[in-house]
């Protein structure tokens, strides 16, 4: 499939281009990209603190079942607006866990099939979106930046358009 | 407001595992997610490094100037404030460009060596608002082929893996353009180049 090779093509030519561009303009590139590296060991480590407190938080609320309880909650509103309740876990967990979601889209694969209505739902909102507050951690946690403004509310207003957005496309187009 | 954001989801979880009678799961979950948090640094790790070294190549070469320079007129609409400075906008480019093209382990990389160089310009506690709209536009994700989302559909035994592009790219597009429309409103009502 020619998208596929696309897609896998876009990570060797990136990094085939960098290279190669600055090896044609006579940059010492082994050089230049130890100098960078140096510069990403002290950014992951700087990082460890803020992924252990974050990824803490998240894996408790999944064990808690925090998020089977506001489904229930939030269940019939959505259900009035057209969205199905399998769908309104994956919404509460794709801003919080990247690898929670990827767990319930499959899981969603798997009992309704991809190219049902749901599985195409589910795979709209699952890549359109990114993890909102591991960004929000990250960027802000690497910079030691401790205010954040309206980050939060401009981020999840996106995601619920997003949401909005993938069950209207879906129920349009499929 | 991460102080805030991080005590809720604790309070919250801790709360409802003990009406819900789960307090055994939690605790298996608790730490959990800190030994994750170590394996998932150690393999941020070497995308890290890679990639800011990949990062500084190509800015010794010229090449993220290059970038900067063909984007200009939608980063320098988007971020005012670093029109004028090439290193700050090169790194927003690589970074927006690694989104586009669905690298996502370099994306967080190229997109933190942008979010500290604006840092580094503003000093104190709190974000600029070009800080803030780089932040929100890196929480959408808008990216041309979503190809681990396609093997994942394939697995699974879809039919067409790529049949629902169009949605996807509509979809991510309605995010991103509601996070960078908020930003924006929220940006008017306040003194530009004022801390936020």
């Amino acid at each position: 499939m020619s998208a596929e090779a696309a897609g896998a093509a876009a990570l060797p030519l990136f990094v085939g281009a960098i290279v190669v561009f600055g090896f044609l303009k006579n940059v010492d590139v082994f050089d230049a990209f130890l100098a960078g590296a140096k510069e990403g060991l002290h950014t992951s480590l700087k990082l460890l603190p803020t992924l252990i407190g974050l990824l803490t938080a998240v894996s408790m609320v999944r064990a808690s079942g925090l998020l089977e309880v506001l489904c229930r909650l939030a269940g019939p509103a959505a259900q009035a607006v057209g969205i199905s309740p399998e769908l309104l876990p994956l919404a509460l967990l794709r801003p919080v866990s990247g690898s929670g979601a990827s767990a319930y889209t499959l899981s969603l694969f798997q009992q309704f099939g991809p190219d049902s209505e749901t599985g195409k739902i589910a795979s709209v909102l699952s890549a359109s979106t990114d993890t909102t507050f591991y960004a929000i951690a990250v960027y802000f946690g690497a910079c030691g930046v401790k205010k954040l403004s309206y980050t939060v509310p401009a981020a999840l207003l996106g995601d619920a358009a997003a949401l909005v957005f993938s069950v209207l496309t879906v129920k349009l187009f499929g | 407001m991460l102080n805030a954001i991080w005590f809720g989801m604790i309070a919250a979880s801790v709360l409802c595992a003990a009406a819900t009678g789960r307090l055994g799961e939690l605790s298996g979950g608790l730490l959990e997610g800190a030994g994750d948090a170590v394996e998932f640094s150690l393999l941020l790790l070497g995308s890290m490094c890679a990639w800011l070294g990949f990062l500084r190549i190509a800015e010794e070469s010229g090449l993220t100037r290059l970038f900067a320079r063909c984007l200009s007129p939608v980063t320098g609409r988007l971020f005012p404030d670093y029109r004028e400075n090439q290193d700050i906008q090169g790194k927003i480019c690589m970074n927006l460009s690694a989104n586009l093209l669905g690298l996502g382990n370099a994306a967080t990389p190229l997109g933190l060596a942008a979010v500290t160089a604006m840092a580094k310009e503003s000093k104190g506690e709190a974000p600029t608002r070009g800080m803030v709209l780089f932040v929100v536009m890196n929480t959408a994700s808008l990216q041309l082929l979503p190809v681990n989302l396609a093997a994942m559909r394939s697995a699974c035994g879809s039919a067409a893996p790529f049949a629902v592009l169009p949605e996807i790219w509509l979809t991510s597009l309605a995010c991103l353009v509601t996070g960078v429309l908020c930003c924006k409103l929220a940006e008017r009502r306040r003194a530009p180049g004022a801390p936020l």
